[in-house]
């Protein structure tokens, strides 16, 4: 009896704990979609919190395909969506390019290609191309590895290259992330992802020449890039537009870069 | 007046018991009413025993997927079961009870480690040893099935054990006083005993290989393809709702339904089995 | 040629036991290999303090108390409403083909497998009903999950007491539910608490139920309505997206851990009831 009547005020207490912070003080900011951008909106959601303690910023992942059905349907506050255009759906929506990103091709570095033609990325993706000796490597299987379907950096990707239908053999992954790691572990794999997650575990190729630099995203040579995009009701609470505002300024223009996106302008 | 009482009482654990049931109802309910109808729609044959996985082109075959998670699960008590059963006969007959009662424990709490951390080590540590040894991509169906018969050695080690250690020593000793070996009592006597029980720790486990997610997204590669190869990847019918769930809307979001109604049938008819087999067993007896 | 039983036993013996052991070491390197490459990683600092840079740095502490939060408001939930359904459909009720239906039913529904709970909580609890990436939908859908077990292994504990033990309650006076109170429920108690804990295991260990309806943020919760993060979805994140793989490690270890705790606390309890009973 004893350890019931404790483990009621146990329940009890959590329940009050639980509601109390229903009386909310602080305006909460959900964004959600981009996996690519997430990394970019946390740090931007941390500076900016440090001078705006009345708001709180969550960042979900989802893909850019979440991202605008949560802002349309009110589930986040503001959706990231990294698409070279918004849907049509998408338009009662107010939308922002807060930067621009780079989709770079990558391989593991043991690989000895280092160039593609655009062609070439096409036909490996598609299937057409099967051997790494077709495109001057080894004697291999390529491994394709791609994004899953409702992610921005696919459809810019597949949409940029034009004329796609994805191999049905390659692999799926369900993150930027997850696909540099398995193009780190696999010396036959070949994936795309956003150039700000490039690191010394895998290697970009050039595409027709072009090497995927911010040089080249910001003079437009390099032809695979896409905006990514904030997206916000038109009735927005202030707070929210506040953060837009923030993001588009200099300050946070310039931690975008820093980190390693390209600005927006 | 305590009478009074009882009458709050009793009719308080019906809207308890009401409520609980009414949430579990809500759910299946929630489920078949999302499913049911897209299956009447894109009939059995399109959605079922269709290939084509593409529902940006309304297309929702989901065979690749059915096959796949069939293969994984079979794959999985392939590993799973000999050795746990054998684990398991060992440890209840041919080692004092002094050591099983450490090791049983220890097997248990070893079932609490998280899936994901099992398919991390399966990416790190499997998938690549799998790759440079029999080739392919190493994320795999070989690679899924290994990491999922791990993980249900655990509980049907435990299940399993509990049903032999409750075969009545009445039968060992019948067995031998017969002139049996140790060995021959057990095969003769205590696992046809104990097979209701052993039955149950399979079937158990075939829900549990049947119903992972993460270990097998991490693992196993994802691609839509039936399989030719264990080398080859596949993707599973959970991982399928895991991966299109945050961007299918409409229809596509009906077909995630509906796959969850066929992973429901599957474990319903599982259970069946199950609860059949016990029940034979107790009225053969 | 007839083998002679000596010799198919010592085969015997040797197989399973080899088989034995190879399960307990492939278990065991598990766990070693992920403690030994985790444990460097955790200190007191790392327990205690918050992640920074998307958990390349810092701690855990916000994800922490997530890990803590989530399960407890799952049991909350589902703990009266189960242990409740269980006494109803024991004690007072009659064995009939609903109660046998309803059985089938709960284990059915025990057994689905979780990313299905997660699908029908993020449409129905984050997207409908608009609550959002948060605590509470993650909480109501991980006690949705845990609410067949519970009533499950407590519906097997409260058969379990002897109905002796009710015969003599009521010979003495006392009404249905001063006997379910005071005799029933205290020794149906270990059987309950280690459905309890298993339940609170599988919650702590549970990803993909969890991704989607409680989300992933980083930062301490402040109330029901903010979304956290768990040790097993930041694991799955770290490790997966390559951010950090000590940190990953390190999570995984303190992850391990304390589902060994909790699973010993079950047995601890477990014994502790059983001891108090033989009194």
């Amino acid at each position: 009896m004893k350890n019931m009547n404790g483990f009621l005020g146990l329940a009890v207490l959590a329940g009050v704990i639980g509601v109390s912070g229903c009386g909310k003080s602080r305006e909460n900011i959900t964004m959600a979609g981009s996996t690519a951008f997430q990394p970019f909106a946390e740090k931007l959601a941390d500076h900016y919190l440090a001078t705006h303690p009345e708001v709180s910023i969550t960042v979900q992942g989802g893909g850019s395909s979440l991202g605008i059905q949560s802002a349309l349907s009110g589930t986040a506050q503001i959706g990231m969506a990294d698409l070279v255009k918004l849907p049509p759906e998408a338009a009662l929506l107010k939308s922002v390019v807060a930067a621009r990103d780079g989709i770079a091709v990558v391989l593991n570095p043991a690989n000895k290609v280092d160039s593609l033609t655009m062609d070439q990325v096409h036909d490996i993706f598609t299937g057409k191309i099967r051997n790494w000796k077709d495109v001057g490597g080894a004697d291999h299987a390529i491994a394709v590895i791609s994004r899953e379907a409702g992610s921005g950096t696919r459809s810019s990707f597949e949409q940029i290259v034009g004329n796609f239908k994805l191999t049905p053999d390659a692999l799926i992954q369900d993150s930027n992330g997850t696909i540099r790691e398995t193009v780190a572990n696999d010396a036959n794999a070949v994936g795309y992802l956003s150039h700000g997650l490039i690191n010394a575990k895998i290697k970009a190729v050039t595409v027709d020449g072009e090497a995927c630099s911010e040089a080249g995203i910001m003079s437009g040579s390099y032809k695979l890039v896409r905006p990514v995009f904030l997206m916000a009701k038109p009735d927005a609470s202030p707070a929210c537009l506040a953060f837009l505002d923030y993001v588009l300024s200099p300050e946070g223009q310039e931690l975008i870069h820093t980190n390693g996106l390209i600005r927006a302008k | 007046m305590k009478l009074n009482g009882e009458k709050i009482i009793r009719y308080t654990l019906v809207a308890v018991a009401f409520s609980a049931l009414a949430s579990l109802l809500l759910i299946a309910v929630f489920i078949m009413k999302e499913g049911v109808p897209f299956m009447v729609k894109v009939g059995l044959r399109d959605f079922l025993f269709a290939s084509d996985w593409d529902p940006q082109a309304g297309k929702y075959g989901i065979y690749p997927m059915v096959v796949a998670s069939l293969y994984v699960t079979f794959g999985a008590m392939l590993i799973g079961a000999p050795l746990g059963v054998a684990g398991a006969i060992f440890l209840t007959e041919f080692v004092p009870r002094s050591v099983m009662r450490v090791i049983k424990p220890t097997i248990e709490l070893l079932a609490g480690i998280p899936s994901v951390v099992f398919g991390f080590l399966g990416v790190m540590v499997l998938a690549p040893f799998i790759r440079s040894t029999l080739g392919g991509p190493g994320l795999s169906l070989l690679a899924a099935a290994v990491i999922l018969g791990i993980m249900v050695l655990p509980t049907v080690i435990s299940i399993s054990t509990d049903a032999i250690s409750a075969v009545p020593n009445s039968y060992r000793e019948g067995a031998l006083a017969l002139g049996a070996t140790r060995w021959q009592s057990v095969y003769m006597v205590i696992l046809k005993a104990a097979r209701p029980g052993i039955m149950a720790s399979l079937i158990l486990a075939m829900g549990r290989a049947l119903g992972e997610t993460m270990a097998v997204i991490m693992v196993a590669g994802n691609t839509v393809r039936i399989p030719h190869a264990v080398t080859d990847p596949v993707r599973t019918l959970t991982a399928n709702i895991a991966l299109e769930m945050a961007s299918a809307t409409g229809m596509a979001r009906e077909a995630l339904f509906a796959t969850g109604v066929v992973l429901f049938v599957v474990i319903m008819i599982l259970n069946g089995i199950a609860l059949s087999a016990i029940k034979g067993k107790v009225r053969g007896r | 040629m007839r083998i002679p039983p000596r010799i198919t036993q010592a085969l015997a013996v040797t197989i399973l036991g080899s088989a034995t052991l190879l399960t307990v070491a492939v278990l065991l390197f598990i766990i070693l290999f992920v403690l030994g490459k985790g444990l460097p990683g955790v200190s007191l600092e790392f327990l205690f303090s918050a992640p920074r840079d998307m958990g390349r740095e810092g701690g855990i502490f916000p994800i922490l108390v997530g890990t803590f939060l989530l399960p407890l408001m799952a049991i909350v939930i589902a703990l009266p409403l189960g242990v409740g359904t269980a006494i109803y459909l024991t004690e007072y009720t009659r064995e009939t083909r609903l109660t046998q239906a309803l059985r089938f039913g709960t284990d059915c529904l025990a057994g689905i497998p979780s990313i299905i709970f997660g699908l029908f909580g993020f449409i129905f609890f984050v997207v409908m009903l608009k609550m959002g990436w948060c605590l509470l939908s993650g909480g109501l859908t991980l006690a949705i999950m845990i609410l067949p077990t519970i009533i499950r292994t407590a519906e097997e504990a409260i058969r379990a007491v002897p109905n002796s033990y009710r015969e003599v309650s009521y010979s003495l006076g006392a009404t249905r539910w001063e006997t379910v109170l005071k005799v029933v429920l205290p020794n149906a108690l270990p059987g309950i608490v280690t459905g309890v804990m298993l339940s609170l295991g599988r919650s702590i260990g549970e990803t993909a139920a969890v991704i989607f309806t409680a989300g992933s943020a980083l930062r301490m919760p402040a109330s029901a309505f903010d979304s956290v993060r768990t040790m097993s979805v930041h694991f799955y994140i770290l490790a997966r997206e390559g951010i950090s793989n000590e940190k990953a490690y390190a999570t995984a270890a303190v992850l391990i851990i304390s589902v060994l705790l909790v699973n010993l606390a079950a047995y601890g309890m477990m014994h502790y009831f059983m001891a108090r009973r033989a009194r």
